[in-house]
């Protein structure tokens, strides 16, 4: 299991280098001059050139990667173009409302979704199951913006209950956190619900026909405990991984629903870092986002040991 | 039952406990009646309003820091932080003394030595300054409270250009900020402006905070556009950028927010049937599409090709298609803007009339042979979106063969800084917008400036232009300077560097237990009161 971790740790150096090396040339082929930004409107070109040449911009594009490599090894993601301030401080203000935000959806949608894909799988062609599937479908067809505006309409403006933006920092207030993500969390939290509820019903489904869940209600156990016990633990190796490849997304898909709330975390820091050009913050997030997904995959492997004896590593 | 009960219980509990505390916090902010939360047109991300002319980068400057001159409501020239000013009957000496109790936010006094460098920092960027400041033979601090320039001929550009109301606004830093290169960003922000700028609570793209500055001595006279007293009326203000327009609109219904500063017009239905929230006006002069020509390259290096827009576009097209409203637009044949003070429309007739006709005949005298012209089409900014496309038609319909390139407006400001062929990644053309206050007089104004090299994109080359932009420099009579505004206009048809496709304001929205909102063409927060 330690020389699985091992390999698997060791295996994220290379995937990480290419995610730099395609960023970095990303940013740099595409469109945009970050030294035209900062210079404003009435900069001449001896303006711009000056900021270029500031910024290391002006070096050849080799000397400029290995320049940030090799500053990333050292623990330094380098300087805000904008914002001067390092951009690690930057990542830092910013990640706990798009963790807050990720976390709080993922509750939300476990503790929705798994119950009815279970209910539905045990209820099968019943109005309970094809409700649970309607909903499904259309919590996959609707986008989270469309699903934002609507709650946003009901909920506060219409009911005044809740918070219409903005974020309130948890050292500030339990319930003030929760009142501002009580709505973006619902909002992005019907897709996966959607999807993951899908994905529970089919995987109870499959583990319903199986002989040993015949074999415990022979043995007079509860249908509660059938369900629990036998089929849902027995078909949680998919559900656990689609989980965990939401969270994943979550952590790097926030971008619209941070937008749309006003919410101060990693999305909309991406959104502005990108139609400024501000290339250390861009590359520094999207290197984070890579990390977070790679690290996810590895404890979704993980738990599968956990989930069922018969994987070993 | 009993499980059930219990359960039933704490999870009541729970839920008390946690909206009863959220329920608490969003009261609890709304107790805070003397912080104004504002919406800014954009995010602040540079801090140094000299080094960058973004407009949110001189708002900032306009909370933190102070200026020796500033504009009034009528366009004149007050004092602000200077006491008296006096010029000697050669006109080659003007005196300015800094008038008393001013003070940085640190509790330095505001010395005559921290003025010259910060008016030899900006004149060394701004293009006005730069103008300023070859007319100094030297600049000094005589003593503590005294700044004396000696000038190298008459001019009466140095009391007007340090009451320069936008981009790059000539502000007052102390010696040690301002000792930085105009080529480099400040890196601390001190100020003696009636505003303290909070940087720990500075969260970069999401709030920026200020406090009121206690120890400022306002001056005595009413405020008045952004001359007179700057009296701080809320204890702090905060500026939350909603980049979504719908959701600011959303949160000034809620109260979540006190002032929107660029309201949408296509949301305004929204907002004007709402009897807590008021539209008020902070830019009443507004701001001026335009039309910038590359002069570089065929087939706009023919001033008949560009004399031949001037004679095709109307304004009315470009304002319908963008704002729609016309009670926030008006067509202005004035190049220096209406309602300013150098407006004229000597020249102007028979131009921007979409006169077909007379646009086919001077292309056809120009050659023109057909070969696309590069417009740039920014889709990212809602006031600029709908430019390109009526530009394009209009070109069209006098025969020209316009190849529109779409992209956002990022991409079109690197863009547009390059040189090279249309072909080649260059350009012909792109539309943008100018507050009032940039292009006032032809010295203010960047488009006009005819330099060749050193002027802006676009790169315009006219010797009489700016031999005219130096009489006005010179000018100290405001009959001397009109007559030379109107010489300017004449030469800009024969010579058009852009054209002016005419004024639009977008109102400020306000909750209704704010007032005191001045009309200054910048976002400014002094005088402001929240009951």
């Amino acid at each position: 299991m330690v020389s699985y971790l091992l390999r698997r740790i060791l295996a994220t150096i290379p995937v990480m280098l290419f995610v730099a090396v395609f960023i970095f040339l990303l940013l740099r082929l595409t469109p945009g001059d970050p030294a035209t930004i900062i210079a404003g409107d009435f900069a001449n070109e001896t303006q711009v050139a000056e900021i270029r040449e500031k910024l290391g911009l002006d070096e050849p594009m080799v000397t400029q990667f290995f320049v940030w490599i090799g500053n990333m090894v050292q623990g330094d993601f380098g300087e805000s173009f904008f914002y001067k301030k390092q951009v690690s401080d930057l990542i830092a203000s910013r990640i706990e409302p798009t963790l807050s935000l990720s976390l709080l959806t993922i509750v939300l949608t476990v503790t929705i979704a798994v119950p009815m894909g279970t209910l539905a799988a045990y209820k099968q062609g019943s109005w309970l199951d094809r409700g649970i599937m309607g909903f499904s479908v259309l919590g996959f067809s609707l986008p989270v913006f469309v699903i934002g505006y609507a709650l946003i309409y009901l909920f506060s403006i219409k009911l005044g209950w809740l918070p219409v933006q903005g974020y309130q920092r948890i050292s500030d207030g339990v319930g003030g956190w929760l009142l501002r993500l009580l709505l973006p969390s619902l909002a992005l939290a019907v897709i996966f619900v959607a999807f993951i509820a899908r994905m529970t019903r089919t995987s109870v489904l499959e583990v319903l026909g199986e002989d040993y869940i015949r074999t415990a209600r022979a043995k007079g156990q509860t249908e509660t405990r059938v369900l629990l016990r036998h089929a849902l633990r027995n078909a949680a190796v998919p559900i656990v991984t689609v989980i965990g490849l939401a969270f994943a997304i979550l952590i790097g898909g926030v971008v619209v629903t941070e937008s749309v709330f006003t919410l101060p975390g990693l999305g909309l820091l991406t959104v502005e870092a990108v139609l400024a050009r501000d290339f250390p913050t861009i590359q520094a997030v999207i290197l984070l986002f890579s990390f977070i997904y790679v690290l996810i995959n590895l404890m979704i492997d993980v738990s599968y040991t956990l989930l069922d004896p018969r994987i070993r590593y | 039952m009993l499980h059930f009960v219990r359960r039933r219980f704490l999870a009541g509990a729970v839920s008390a406990l946690v909206l009863g505390l959220g329920f608490q916090t969003v009261a609890g902010s709304a107790h805070a009646e003397t912080t104004l939360r504002a919406v800014p047109h954009s995010g602040l991300k540079i801090l140094d309003p000299i080094w960058t002319t973004a407009y949110i980068s001189r708002n900032h400057g306009y909370m933190v820091y102070d200026t020796l001159f500033a504009l009034d409501a009528d366009g004149n020239v007050q004092p602000q932080m200077v006491d008296t000013v006096t010029t000697s009957d050669d006109g080659l000496t003007v005196t300015m003394t800094l008038r008393d109790g001013l003070s940085w936010h640190d509790g330095a006094p505001v010395t005559a030595t921290d003025c010259v460098a910060s008016i030899n920092r900006w004149g060394s960027k701004d293009a006005m300054g730069q103008k300023m400041m070859s007319f100094v033979d030297t600049l000094e601090a005589t003593d503590d409270k005294t700044i004396t320039f000696k000038l190298n001929a008459p001019t009466g550009l140095v009391t007007l250009a340090l009451a320069k109301p936008s981009s790059n606004v000539p502000f007052m830093m102390p010696e040690r900020v301002a000792m930085t290169p105009s080529s480099e960003q400040i890196s601390e922000f001190i100020g003696s402006g009636p505003f303290v700028f909070n940087d720990a609570e500075w969260e970069p793209g999401a709030k920026v905070v200020y406090e009121k500055f206690d120890a400022y001595v306002p001056r005595s006279e009413p405020a008045s556009a952004l001359a007179g007293g700057k009296i701080a009326k809320v204890d702090r203000v905060e500026w939350i950028p909603i980049r979504d327009h719908q959701q600011a609109v959303n949160a000034l219904k809620a109260g979540e927010i006190d002032y929107i500063e660029s309201a949408p017009h296509d949301l305004l239905p929204l907002l004007t049937g709402d009897e807590n929230i008021d539209l008020v006006d902070i830019n009443s002069a507004g701001n001026q599409y335009t039309f910038r020509f590359n002069i570089l390259h065929p087939p706009f290096d023919d001033p008949k090709m560009r004399q031949a827009l001037l004679y095709a576009f109307n304004q009315e097209d470009f304002l319908q298609a963008v704002i729609g409203d016309p009670d926030y637009y008006q067509t202005c044949k004035a190049m220096f803007g209406c309602g300013m003070p150098f407006e004229t429309v000597a020249h102007m007739d028979g131009l921007l009339d979409s006169n077909f006709a007379k646009a086919r005949e001077l292309i056809a005298e120009s050659g023109y042979d057909g070969t696309p012209i590069v417009l740039m089409h920014s889709t990212d900014l809602q006031v600029l979106t709908n430019l390109a496309p009526v530009a394009k038609d209009l070109m069209e319909a006098v025969g020209l063969n316009v190849d529109m390139q779409s992209m956002d407006w990022q991409t079109l400001v690197a863009r547009r800084s390059k040189q090279d062929k249309p072909e080649d990644g260059g350009w012909n053309a792109f539309l943008t917008s100018w507050t009032a206050g940039d292009l006032f007089n032809p010295v203010a104004m960047a488009f006009l400036n005819s330099s060749c090299e050193t002027a802006l994109f676009g790169w315009p080359c006219d010797d009489q232009i700016e031999k005219l932009r130096d009489d006005f420099a010179r000018a100290t009579s405001p009959d001397d300077q009109m007559k030379i505004v109107e010489a300017v206009q004449a030469r800009f048809v024969e010579y058009p560097t852009h054209i002016h496709l005419g004024q639009w304001k977008a109102p400020t929205a306000v909750r209704s237990n704010v007032s005191g909102v001045l009309d200054t063409g910048a976002a400014v927060f002094w005088n402001i009161a929240k009951e």
